[in-house]
Order: C-alpha cells, then sequence, then structure tokens
C-alpha cells in the first residue's frame, strides 16, 4: 500500500540522510519526495511517499522516524483526510494542428501550455495522484518527450 | 579561547571525569590543549580499545563514557564501540578529528565521512562547522547520550575549527524543540494495567536493560514481592534484581533456563519493563507467550509492539511508572498455585552440568568465583560460551555490576570494558570471563591495564576452539569444525611480557586458589584455566523453535 508521509524537520545538513537512511536501511525505495522551507525557515516541510510491502515494517519506520533527534513531527496522512497534489512539466511533440485538440484536454484539467517551439510544447499541470495519471496518459498521443514531477504534496483538511 | 580549549573546558562542565583516546594528526590541538588541562586521559593502544573503554565506564557508573580518537583510521576504529554501545543503549560521547572545513570531501589524508559512517549506529550525531556552535554542541551532546533511551552521541570536529578563536559560553538549560523523550507513564494506562494485574493468576515479570538505566531495580522488587510474581531477567537486565531472590527465574530466552522459558510460555500476564522482546528471547515469535496478555513499559515507543503485540502499552521511565504502577493495584493477585508450579520446574529443570571428568569446567570455576566474592564484584565478559556461562553460573545481584555486550555480541569487548568500569569504580574488583578467542581481539590493552595500573582480572577459559560457533557446528552442522580450532599465545607468558601477571591452571583443586591469588594480586592478571575442550552450553533452544522447546545435551 503507498502510504504519504509528511515530516516537520530542522532544517539543516544531514536531516535528509538520516531520514531516507530509515528507508534503505530496510530495502524500502521512496516514491517521491519534496522538501521545502516553511514560514520558519529553521524549519523544513517534507513530503514522502513509500510503497510499504509490510505495514508493520512502515510502523516501525514511522516511530524510528519519531525518534530522531532532528524530526519535529510525523503524520501518516494515508488514514487521515487530506488533499494532496503534484506539479507536472512535460514537454511534448506538437504541431500548430494539433493547438485545438490540445485545448480541449487542457480544458478538463488544471494546466497550460507555457512555452511553444515549432516542434514541441512544454506544459504543466496540477492534480492529484488520479488526475496527473489520465492527464498524462491523454498527453501520450502527443508523445511525452520529457517529463519531471515535483512528487506529492499533502495538507491535512 | 582556542577551540580545543572550549572542548575540554566543556567537558569538564559536563562532568567528565576520564577521556579514553588516541591522538593523530587531526586531533594535534585537542592534545596540545589535554598536556596542560587538568581531565584524567587513558592512552588505550588501539581506538576499538578507548570506545569499549567508554562503554565499560558508562555502564558501571550510569555516567556519559567518553571517547577521543582523530579523523580516519582512528575514528573507524571506535565504529565497532559506537555501534556495541548503539546497541546496548549506553550513553557514550564519541569526539573525532576531522580534517580541515576546506578539505572535506576531497579525500584529504586521513579522511572518512564519519557522521555519514556512524549515522545508522548513533542516536545522533554532529560535525561542527563554526567554532561558536561547539559548547552547545557538546552540551546537546550529553543531554542527548544520556536522557530518553540513552545511547552514542558522535561529535566531528575539523582540526580548523579546534584551532580557532571564540568566546566561551556553556548553556545551563538545553532544549531541543525536535527532542523530548517521556517521561510520565499515561495514568490511564498504568490504571488499565494494575486492573489486569489483579485479575491475572500467572503473572511473571520480564524486566531488561532499562530497569537498570532508570534506576528501578528498588521499585521493581517491591512490585514482584507486593503482587508474588516471579521475575526472569533478559541478558541486559542482569543484576537488576537480585539473583539469589526466591522469585527469582534466571534469565530467559535461547540460554535461559527452563523455568523461565516454562513461565514465559504459561503466562497470563507478562509485565515487560524495559526491555525489547528481542529474538534471542522470544525465539519463535509466533508461538511466543501464547496465554499472557502483555503490558510493555518503555522509554522508546519504537520498542512497543515491535516483536509482539503488545495488549497495554506504557511509554516512559521504568522507575516512575513501577512506582505508580504498584500504588495502583488494589488487589493483589492470588500467585501461591503459579509459584508452586515454578518450584516444581525448578526442581525438576535446574541448571546443571555433569561434573567428575578430568578436565576443569567453566560453570565450576564461576561457581566457585561466586563463593569468594559473593556478588560483590564487577562482572565483564567477552562473546560466545564464556559469556554465557557467566549468565548462568554467577548469581548478578545488583545493577551495573553486569558488563556484558548484548545486542551486538562483540569479541573483545569485555577487556577493555573491564578497563573502563575499574576506572569508573576503582574500589571494585573487576573480572572480565574470557574466552581464548575473544581475548586475543583487544589483547593489545594489557599494556594499557599496566602502564596505568587499572588492575583487571582476566579468567580465560581456554578451550581451544571459537566454542559457541563450534557447539553450532556440533549440532546444526554435523561437527565439521570448519575453523573453529584456535591456537592462542601462551598467555602467561604474555601476561608476564607486558608487566602483568600471568598463571594456567590445569586441575580442579587448583582452582580456589588460583582465584584466590588473582583476587589478591595488585596488578592485572591473566588466568588461563584449560577447560574441557567440547563442553556446551546447556539447555539451548535452536533457532526458530518456540522457547519451551529447549535441548539439552546432558539427558
Amino acid at each position: 500500500m503507498r502510504h504519504t508521509i509528511s515530516l516537520l524537520v530542522e532544517n539543516k545538513f544531514g536531516v535528509l540522510a538520516r531520514i531516507s537512511g530509515l528507508f534503505s536501511a530496510r530495502g524500502y525505495n521512496i516514491a517521491s519526495l519534496a522538501v521545502s522551507e516553511t514560514l520558519d525557515p529553521t524549519i523544513s516541510y517534507m513530503t514522502i511517499v513509500v510503497e510499504a510491502q509490510d505495514e508493520k515494517i512502515l510502523e516501525q519506520i514511522n516511530k524510528q522516524l519519531n525518534k530522531l533527534v532532528d524530526v519535529i513531527t510525523v503524520t501518516d496522512f494515508t488514514k487521515k483526510e487530506h488533499i494532496d497534489r503534484e506539479l507536472v512539466l512535460a514537454k511534448i511533440n506538437y504541431l500548430p494542428k494539433d493547438k485545438d485538440r490540445l485545448e480541449m484536454i487542457f480544458s478538463k484539467y488544471v494546466g497550460k501550455i507555457i512555452h511553444y517551439t515549432e516542434k514541441i510544447a512544454i506544459i504543466e499541470a496540477v492534480g492529484n495522484g488520479a488526475q496527473i495519471k489520465s492527464l498524462l496518459e491523454e498527453l501520450q498521443s502527443f508523445g511525452i518527450v520529457e517529463l519531471v514531477r515535483t512528487g506529492k504534496l499533502a495538507i491535512s483538511n | 579561547m582556542k577551540g580545543s580549549q572550549i572542548l575540554l573546558e566543556s567537558l569538564r562542565r559536563a562532568g567528565v571525569e576520564v577521556i579514553f583516546g588516541y591522538p593523530g594528526g587531526q586531533v594535534l590541538p585537542i592534545f596540545d590543549s589535554l598536556y596542560d588541562f587538568d581531565i584524567k586521559f587513558i592512552l588505550t593502544r588501539h581506538e576499538q580499545g578507548a570506545a569499549h573503554a567508554a562503554d565499560g565506564y558508562a555502564r558501571a557508573t550510569g555516567k556519559v563514557g567518553v571517547c577521543l580518537a582523530t579523523s580516519g583510521p582512528g575514528a573507524t576504529n571506535l565504529v565497532t564501540g559506537i555501534a556495541n554501545a548503539f546497541m546496548d543503549s549506553i550513553p557514550m560521547v564519541a569526539i573525532t578529528g576531522q580534517v580541515g572545513t576546506h578539505l572535506i570531501g576531497n579525500d584529504a589524508f586521513q579522511e572518512a565521512d564519519v557522521t555519514g559512517i556512524t549515522r545508522p549506529i548513533t542516536k545522533h550525531n554532529f560535525l561542527v562547522k563554526d567554532v561558536r556552535d561547539l559548547s552547545r554542541t557538546i552540551a546537546e551532546a550529553f543531554y542527548i547520550a544520556s536522557s530518553g533511551r540513552p545511547g552514542p552521541v558522535l561529535i566531528d570536529i575539523p582540526v580548523d575549527i579546534q584551532r580557532a578563536e571564540a568566546d566561551f559560553a556553556w548553556p545551563e538549560d538545553i532544549r531541543i524543540r525536535s527532542y523530548k523523550p517521556t517521561y510520565f507513564g499515561h495514568p490511564g494506562q498504568i490504571k488499565k494495567a494494575a486492573k489486569l494485574v489483579s485479575q491475572a493468576k500467572k503473572p511473571l515479570i520480564y524486566a531488561g536493560g532499562g530497569v537498570i538505566t532508570s534506576g528501578a531495580s528498588l521499585a521493581l522488587k517491591e512490585l514482584a514481592e507486593r503482587i508474588q510474581a516471579p521475575v526472569t531477567s533478559t541478558f541486559m537486565g542482569l543484576g537488576c534484581f537480585p539473583a539469589t531472590h526466591k522469585l527469582y527465574l534466571g534469565m530467559l530466552g535461547m540460554h535461559g533456563t527452563a523455568y523461565a522459558n516454562h513461565a514465559t510460555m504459561e503466562a497470563d500476564l507478562i509485565i515487560a519493563v524495559g526491555a525489547r522482546f528481542d529474538d534471542r528471547v522470544t525465539g519463535r515469535l509466533d508461538h511466543f507467550a501464547p496465554y499472557a496478555k502483555i503490558i510493555h513499559v518503555d522509554i522508546d515507543p519504537s520498542s512497543i509492539s515491535k516483536n509482539v503485540h503488545v495488549d497495554i502499552p506504557i511509554v516512559g521511565d521504568a522507575k516512575n511508572i513501577i512506582s505508580e504502577l504498584c500504588k495502583e493495584i488494589k488487589k493483589v493477585p492470588d500467585t501461591i498455585l503459579w509459584l508452586k508450579t515454578i518450584d516444581a520446574w525448578k526442581k525438576k529443570h535446574p541448571l546443571t552440568y555433569k561434573s567428575g571428568g578430568k578436565m576443569l569446567k567453566p560453570q565450576f570455576i564461576l561457581e566457585e568465583l561466586w563463593k569468594l566474592t559473593k556478588g560483590d564484584a564487577i562482572i565483564c565478559t567477552e562473546v560466545g560460551q564464556s559469556q554465557m556461562w557467566a549468565c548462568q553460573w554467577y548469581k548478578h545481584l545488583t545493577p551495573r555490576t553486569w558488563i556484558s555486550s548484548g545486542g551486538l555480541g562483540t569479541m573483545g569487548f569485555g577487556f577493555p570494558a573491564a578497563m573502563g568500569a575499574k576506572m569508573g569504580v576503582p574500589g571494585k574488583e573487576v573480572f572480565n570471563i574470557a574466552g581464548d578467542g575473544s581475548i586475543q581481539m583487544n589483547i593489545q590493552e594489557l599494556a594499557t591495564c599496566v602502564a596505568n595500573k587499572i588492575n583487571v582480572k582476566v579468567l580465560i577459559f581456554n578451550n581451544g576452539f571459537l566454542g559457541m560457533v563450534r557447539q553450532w557446528q556440533e549440532l546444526f552442522y554435523k561437527k565439521r569444525y570448519s575453523y573453529t580450532p584456535i591456537t592462542s599465545p601462551d598467555f602467561v607468558k604474555l601476561a608476564q611480557s607486558y608487566g602483568a601477571v600471568g598463571m594456567r591452571v590445569t586441575k580442579k583443586e587448583d582452582v580456589r586458589k588460583a582465584l584466590q591469588k588473582t583476587i589478591k594480586t595488585d596488578n592485572t592478571v591473566f588466568a588461563e584455566f584449560i577447560i574441557e575442550p567440547e563442553e556446551n552450553v546447556w539447555p539451548m533452544v535452536p533457532t526458530g523453535q518456540a522457547i519451551n522447546n529447549m535441548i539439552d545435551g546432558l539427558a
């Protein structure tokens, strides 16, 4: 099962290594990771998405995360009400004649074309996991040349 | 003040009496300041010895042990000692020199990423990049190492920081917003636990190293006597409850007593205090304590429900919680029948060994040692058979008199740890129970003992084998003794060449006299006992079996 874990941590060097070490030591891969400063520049916010093969091991990881001296709070959003979003930037093959078709697609999503050249377009889109997935499926018909994603951000509601 | 002076002054403010360590290129400023600074420094002969000595000192005194080494190889030599302290929750501060800040990451001479290497084996570690942070970092390190569930903390100090100047300021109050150990148990949970205790018919107290860390021994004794519950101890808990007490069952688990294991499997309530249900304790997990409800008292929430399902977790300090629980129990359970059952197990399956042969028996030596010391000694051990016999056959009476590598199982730990313990408690006789294999792993510390007159008494049980591995090979690998026969130097001559006293004992009738002489000798002693080569540790629970599925090669 996929878990979304958010952490408030001290904004110091070495903190990310401590956190990622708890996952890697157990052979767990981090699917996505987003880190940034909060309003208080001494504190960072992390959102980690991880696939747990064993819920008990993940519970142990959560407890170990809490134990790290530099970790202030740990929240596992999996069983909590929350809103999550991801930002995607994609470079797609594009010819001027495709413009209407592309705009049709974007009318269904939060996103836009931010840059054109003669052969490609760069698009940005924001959405939850399902929205991003279905957008990317639709864009496949153009041919996705390059894709970057922020990883999931989550906030409680 | 220079960084090196700030370091030493901070250590003094933190209450440090002794540092174990070894000099090197990237700690030269520190050693220069040490030259005329009033703090005791013990020069070991290997950095690993320094780390274990700091660990032994911490176990014997309850204070934070301190070790110091240079960058690169000096620091990596500390690693085993740090991992050892981490596994057994021992408060330690390890200080390492680092190459200058401008060289870090450049593969400089004697450079190693020590904070990286020790990240998973320290409770926390620091790389100091500004001399103005140094004293606060040291204060935080001592606070983190000694509070909550204790553990080792490493401070890596680049050589230019040691030379840099700053004003000295010592923080009197340390508060870390992201680190707040819980000391007081949840009253509701304690109430629930008290109710379970009242309803129990077959309660069992399972006490671990946390009892010793928190100083909960007296509270535990009071609880056990009040509710008339038998007490079994983990390896790390030995000494937390007097082994001569009638409610005591000895150690449980792989080499535990049969009656402790039977009691665990039959109990209807287990009160676990400062213990972590280690795999050497539980044996086959899905068969462990099938009838028991479990109350688990531990300061570390990550220990709870890690291996076994816990019915009532209580996070906090053992001493506080046990005292509160004792007060909260209104009705004391009737355990007369339960204690009778246990007495019958004790009579039917006592700890025993075959005596009478020509060869010396290690169990006999330990019984004699007990008779001569009556428990008033610190017993350190190496790892393996000698260690397990020392668990079983010496009666550990008081906390902090049993010093042995539990979690990590580090051969070579005992001798330097004994040295550290003796430094911490000079008034006590300190023994190291060793095998002929383990003692050779840190034997260089003989020089440290002799040079500093740290009189440690080493009993070497020489069976010519790496005995515990040989035992497994005998039982599970068709006696194919692959690289377990091991040769040794002449320990008597070796001790003498270092300026210590050596003796060799081969006959049963000489054991007592040799031990008496060992105790009386005002020097470090290597007393070698030539023991039965293929003596085994019994009883034993094979890996993957339930703990009442013991084998006992004596029948």
